[in-house]
């Protein structure tokens, strides 16, 4: 599904290189997890996938389904199925989380050649999805994340994930700033979404929420490169031992 | 004191073309004493303090500037609201194109009508709220409104009226110049929403009066629009008394010259004056002027006023709004945002916030910010799917969105978004 071959980027304003060549190959259906310390690049790596302005693609390619997807813009991504789930999600005051999203779904029903939603299905749709992550009326009806704690901010994008129904689904530290009840949560929306034909990439510094999202392949990524993959096995490694072990036995 | 050599020139050459209208007693006084003012003050020029961003001369000159007339293929504003229609085209009233001007709660009259009367309510406000609004700021532009100004509508609200009142401005004839004062006298406990449309004329001078009594409630939702190289300066005088609201919306789509001045008096305890605005503009001859004056002369009273611009291709917008808070009038609450949107680096906004406080227990506010689209905001929309130039527009009517929140109604203010949002398409 997802191919990155020798991918190089650098920050487009200043000279430094971030990603020095990633190879990853994402079939569908599975699930992956990128580990990393701080300033591996992970996070790079999902603004470069879903087409952030302000990094240059300096080496190698990254397809989804054989399309080049360094190519295109975030919007074309997206309506192709590649899915962010932001590590800090953006608000915006002024537009309502619910028209926000409806634009979204029916945005990307356009692109494909789908026909749009009508409001009355959209609704009866996210009504059902927000119940069961727990996102009442009034959080649909208010601005996008506007004063949204930090887990309904992450269950928002769940949501989002839900309607949209992409098949590469990028979650960038999605645990980050959520207890462990807001994890679960979130959590159960993410298992609820796995399928035959939907891939995940998780991204995330500690093994806990890996406990919630069983992943089939773990990378440790370092210093803008994936430095080891393995089975859920590596993930408990580091939740054990830190990255030191694992770095120097690369070195 | 002698006026500066240009300011006389500039006046002296104006009011050699001006003849005043012949009326009732009464009226041909207000005109005269207006006139008389005009000559005192001098017409303004660049050199003014309140005219440093807003280049005054194709208004002061003579004769009209030509603006071409546009194709509107949107249809009218407010089509599927039960309202009466008063029609005037280039500032000349159209019979036949406006309804009967009849409404329960409601006596409407047309100041051509009202100046021949020897004996009206109209005397006791006509030019009346403009001349106490002259100080501390002058504004010869508004009483040579009142000095030459042959028609208008003046509007008495008795009681809650049954529908909104449309003031419909068409504009047919590209070297018009038009001058109208509307009165409108809301009586205590009474409710009235003024509707005003259209692009008017190629130059447009256009004066409202309100004297909204005490607890009585104003509504004024205005759209200026269409025609890009249209000029209009219009004034707003108005005197709130003990408990009553004045609100007021001004959305303002094209216009290579617009003033809106907006001139606010707060003069009974307990009162509530909202003045908004939302302007787009598109190119290096756009210019929009917003000028606020809102004096608190009462207890516990609220203003707020908030304005929004969206600005491109070299277009320019000015604020300049003012809170004035006398000695006495404690408890005030006074709120003033002015904000631009420029969506490039060629568009300017020059804004000029003013405090004046002269009591002691007020809460008073303002802010004035310029930015760019979010990025961030942007790029999150685009992640999910939403095609740039939408996003782009989401987020332009999300900055405008707090002005247009200042409309009581919002039917009313769901057609504006609406006529936002296309204007918004059209020009991205």
């Amino acid at each position: 599904m997802l191919e990155i071959k020798g991918l190089e980027v650098k920050l487009e304003e200043e000279d430094k290189q971030i990603l020095k060549g990633v190879d990853l190959s994402i079939a569908p259906g599975t699930v992956h997890a990128i580990m990393g310390p701080n300033g591996s690049g992970k996070s790079t790596l999902s603004y470069v996938l879903s087409g952030k302005d302000g990094y240059d693609v300096i080496g190698g390619e990254a397809t989804l389904d054989g399309e080049d997807l360094l190519e295109l813009e975030p919007e074309e991504r997206a309506a192709m199925g590649l899915f962010l789930a932001f590590q800090y999600p953006v608000e915006i005051p002024g537009v309502g989380n619910m028209t926000f999203l409806r634009t979204a779904v029916n945005a990307q029903r356009k692109a494909r050649g789908e026909d749009e939603l009508s409001a009355g299905d959209f609704l009866k749709v996210v009504r059902e999805k927000a119940k069961s992550l727990k996102i009442d009326a009034d959080m649909l009806k208010r601005p996008v994340n506007m004063g949204f704690s930090g887990g309904e901010k992450k269950r928002n994008e769940i949501l989002q994930m839900a309607m949209l129904e992409p098949k590469m689904c990028v979650l960038d530290e999605t645990d980050s700033g959520l207890d462990v009840d807001a994890m679960k949560l979130v959590a159960d929306g993410v298992n609820a979404l796995r399928s035959e034909g939907r891939s995940f990439l998780v991204i995330t510094h500690y093994q806990r929420l890996l406990d919630h999202i069983k992943p089939d392949i773990v990378h440790i990524m370092a210093d803008g490169r994936i430095v080891k993959s393995g089975g859920p096995e590596l993930a408990l490694e580091v939740e054990n031992n830190g990255y030191a072990d694992i770095l120097s036995e690369v070195a | 004191m002698a006026l500066a050599k240009l300011k006389q020139d500039v006046t002296d050459a104006r009011l050699a073309a001006v003849s005043l209208p012949e009326g009732a007693a009464w009226i041909n006084a207000a005109r005269n004493d207006a006139l008389t003012r005009v000559a005192a003050m001098g017409l303004p020029t660049r050199r003014d303090e309140y005219w440093k961003y807003t280049d005054p001369s194709s208004i002061t000159a003579v004769d009209a500037p030509q603006a071409a007339i546009l194709d509107n293929d949107e249809g009218p504003l407010f089509a599927d609201v039960d309202r009466v229609k008063i029609v005037f085209v280039d500032g000349v009233f159209d019979e036949d194109a406006s309804d009967d001007l009849t409404a329960e709660g409601v006596t409407i009259e047309r100041l051509a009508d009202v100046a021949a009367s020897d004996i009206h309510w109209a005397k006791d406000l006509y030019g009346v709220l403009e001349a106490r609004g002259q100080k501390p700021v002058a504004r010869p532009l508004a009483a040579l409104n009142t000095a030459t100004a042959t028609d208008g509508v003046v509007i008495r609200v008795t009681a809650k009226a049954e529908k909104p009142i449309n003031l419909i401005y068409l504009h047919n004839d590209a070297s018009s110049d038009a001058v109208l004062h509307n009165l409108v006298k809301v009586e205590a406990g009474a409710e009235v929403t003024l509707l005003e449309t259209g692009p008017a004329a190629s130059r447009f001078s256009k004066l409202l009066e309100v004297d909204v009594a005490e607890g009585a409630a104003f509504h004024h939702v205005r759209a200026q629009g269409r025609d890009h190289e249209r000029r209009a300066v219009t004034h707003c005088f108005a005197r709130i008394e003990k408990e009553a609201t004045f609100k007021s919306f001004t959305l303002t789509f094209n216009g290579v010259l617009t003033r809106n001045e907006c001139v606010l008096e707060i003069i009974g305890d307990d009162a509530s004056a909202h003045v908004a605005g939302a302007c787009v503009g598109d190119g290096k001859d756009f210019h929009h002027d917003d000028t606020v004056f809102i004096t608190h002369d009462a207890v516990n009273c609220e203003s707020r006023q908030v304005f929004k611009k969206v600005l491109r291709n070299g277009a320019t917008g000015v604020f300049q709004g003012k809170i004035l808070v006398k000695e006495g009038a404690q408890k005030t609450d006074g709120y003033q945002i002015s904000q631009s949107l420029l969506l490039d680096d060629d568009s300017q906004f020059l804004a000029k916030p003013e405090l004046e406080i002269y009591a002691d227990d007020v809460a008073c506010s303002h802010g004035s910010t310029s930015g760019a689209i979010d990025e961030d905001a942007l790029f999150y929309l685009r992640s999910r799917g939403v095609p740039e130039k939408i996003a782009r527009n989401m987020l332009t009517l999300s900055f405008l969105a707090e002005a247009l929140e200042e409309i009581a109604d919002e039917g009313l203010a769901e057609e504006l978004r609406d006529r936002l949002e296309s204007w918004l398409n059209r020009h991205s």
